[in-house]
């Protein structure tokens, strides 16, 4: 990805939220002049999506166990992540300028002690499914039943056995408030023959594959789950885009 | 010890909705009567340990407080990465409890041994460790345990004392010998046969079913130059804790356990209790040749 390419795609992505200040802004103080790798960017669509449209949650509802929670499992997407949580009013702005500082609560992974907002502490891959398996099944058990889990892998992340002990499990006891999205951007070393939505579906989950960038599809599978089963959305990331 | 942690946690569950508990198989027909009356917060996950203890960090994260169990090296060695993330670095808790022990199945091998456990949660913090000696001392641990805050380990075992001892886990006075005596202080089911061991000798023994928060203030007042640790897990454990709390005093410490090296045998708990020389006379061998060591 050239630089170039790098400056529209964050352009781009940059719709201005709610108000409070576009995208762009949020996401250069993070960047301060990196580079960033393209799996930082590649989660942009879905994350705006999710907060724009899809998640109740407002900073005012970070404790209400009412709330709908998202947990980032693969934890190095944090760029993004931050800049919509300082975009979205979660943290102040300020806190991106010395992200990974000796006195910053922002790493570039994330520790739900420090950052309000953020569900999971998130770094090493593998954990955020079993995490988002518990959360739906504590909430299901308190008689909470409108709150949706929503937790957020790579493709490669699946490479970790942990998610298919979760995958199986959650599938058997069809956890209908759970929601995992992968984004596919190819970058598992082995891939996934036969696609990687068959390793949830096999096991009794809802999948909807759509384009990563198209918003309108992201909203529709991101809300396209049926009730009796956990529902899968794969948002695909095509190489080069 | 078992069957006491099930009656009790049945009765938890029923007691309280914040009460969770959650299985990978191991357990899950004792537990099949629970299992029907509270579906929702009795969770057996199948043989998925990993994921056993990532719902535990998610229950909890929902404000349930959930109790963890399986036996000892698959709830501890095998999900140490969950208990260490899911758990711990999410700032949320729970309630481990393991069967097996250090050796309780034997005839089983080295899969089913788990004497590394609480040296594994030694590397992290916070954690409360309860070594009950005797099924009569499991349910008030395993209540207070619950009830409390943090997290907490009880490690049972089909090995026992004779009689069973209350208190919080601050060291108890069992045999006195008087000013200038050794202490040995014995962890949970290692009383009886250190009590058999110091037969005649000039040594205190002091018991615990707590080793973690180690009742350092209690050693500090009973210990005078001699000290001899008597643990059912890994020799040398709680050495570090000793060593801290009379680092401005004078001491020899012996510190006796499950040794490290793999024996790549079968036969009984009693049978790697006497070749890990931890049965009365193997004990007495060590004491007596720690306090007169010119005569071995």
């Amino acid at each position: 990805m050239t630089t170039l390419a790098t400056t529209a795609r964050v352009a781009e992505a940059a719709a201005p939220l709610d108000g409070r200040g576009p995208l762009t802004t949020m996401l250069e103080r993070v960047r301060a002049g990196r580079q960033f790798n393209p799996n930082v960017l590649s989660t942009l669509d879905v994350l705006q999506v999710l907060y724009d449209r899809v998640l109740r949650i407002t900073p005012a509802t970070v404790d209400d166990p009412d709330r709908d929670r998202f947990l980032l499992s693969k934890g190095h997407a944090v760029a993004g992540y931050y800049a919509l949580l300082a975009a979205k009013g979660f943290i102040p702005p300020d806190w991106l300028d010395d992200q990974g500082g000796p006195e910053s609560r922002l790493g570039d992974h994330p520790d739900r002690t420090l950052v309000p907002g953020v569900e999971i502490g998130s770094g090493s891959l593998g954990h955020g499914l079993g995490l988002g398996v518990g959360t739906a099944l504590g909430l299901r058990a308190q008689g909470l039943l409108e709150p949706r889990v929503y937790v957020l892998l790579g493709d490669a992340e699946l490479d970790e056995g942990s998610n298919h002990e979760a995958i199986a499990y959650a599938g058997a006891v069809g956890l209908a408030n759970l929601t995992a999205i992968v984004v596919d951007n190819s970058s598992a070393t082995h891939g996934w023959p036969g696609g990687l939505a068959t390793r949830f579906t096999a096991n009794g989950w809802t999948a909807v594959t759509v384009d990563g960038r198209d918003h309108g599809a992201l909203h529709t599978a991101l809300t396209g789950h049926h009730g009796h089963r956990p529902h899968l959305v794969v948002a695909v990331i095509e190489d080069g885009e | 010890m078992r069957d006491r942690f099930v009656d009790t946690t049945t009765a938890l569950l029923a007691e309280d909705p914040r009460t969770a508990l959650v299985l990978a198989d191991i357990s899950a027909d004792a537990f099949a009567a629970a299992a029907r009356r509270h579906p929702d917060r009795v969770l057996n996950v199948g043989i998925r340990e990993q994921l056993m203890v990532g719902v535990a960090g998610g229950l909890a994260l929902t404000g349930l407080r959930p109790i963890v169990h399986s036996y000892a090296p698959f709830l501890v060695e095998r999900t140490y990465e969950q208990i260490k993330l899911d758990l711990d670095h999410q700032d949320v808790s729970a309630v481990l409890v393991s069967v097996g022990a250090s050796y309780d199945r034997a005839e089983s091998g080295r899969t089913h041994l788990g004497p590394a456990d609480v040296a594994l949660l030694d590397t992290l913090s916070g954690w409360t460790v309860h070594v009950p000696g005797h099924p009569g001392e499991v349910p008030a641990l395993l209540r207070a345990a619950v009830a409390a805050d943090g997290s907490a380990y009880l490690r049972l075992s089909t090995l026992r004392n004779a009689e069973p001892y209350g208190g919080d886990g601050a060291l108890v006075v069992v045999r006195d010998a008087g000013p200038g005596a050794a202490l040995l202080v014995a962890v949970g089911p290692m009383l009886d046969a250190a009590l058999s061991a110091v037969a005649g000798l000039p040594v205190t023994v002091a018991y615990t079913h707590r080793p973690r928060p180690f009742d350092t203030t209690g050693l500090r007042a009973l210990a005078d130059r001699e000290v001899i640790l008597v643990e059912p897990y890994l020799a040398g454990t709680s050495a570090r804790l000793v060593a801290a709390a009379l680092i401005d005093r004078p001491h020899r410490l012996m510190a006796l356990g499950v040794r490290r090296e793999e024996l790549r045998r079968y036969g009984s708990a009693a049978d790697h209790a006497r070749w890990h020389g931890l049965d009365a006379s193997g004990l007495r061998r060590a004491i007596t040749g720690f306090l007169s060591p010119a005569l071995v």
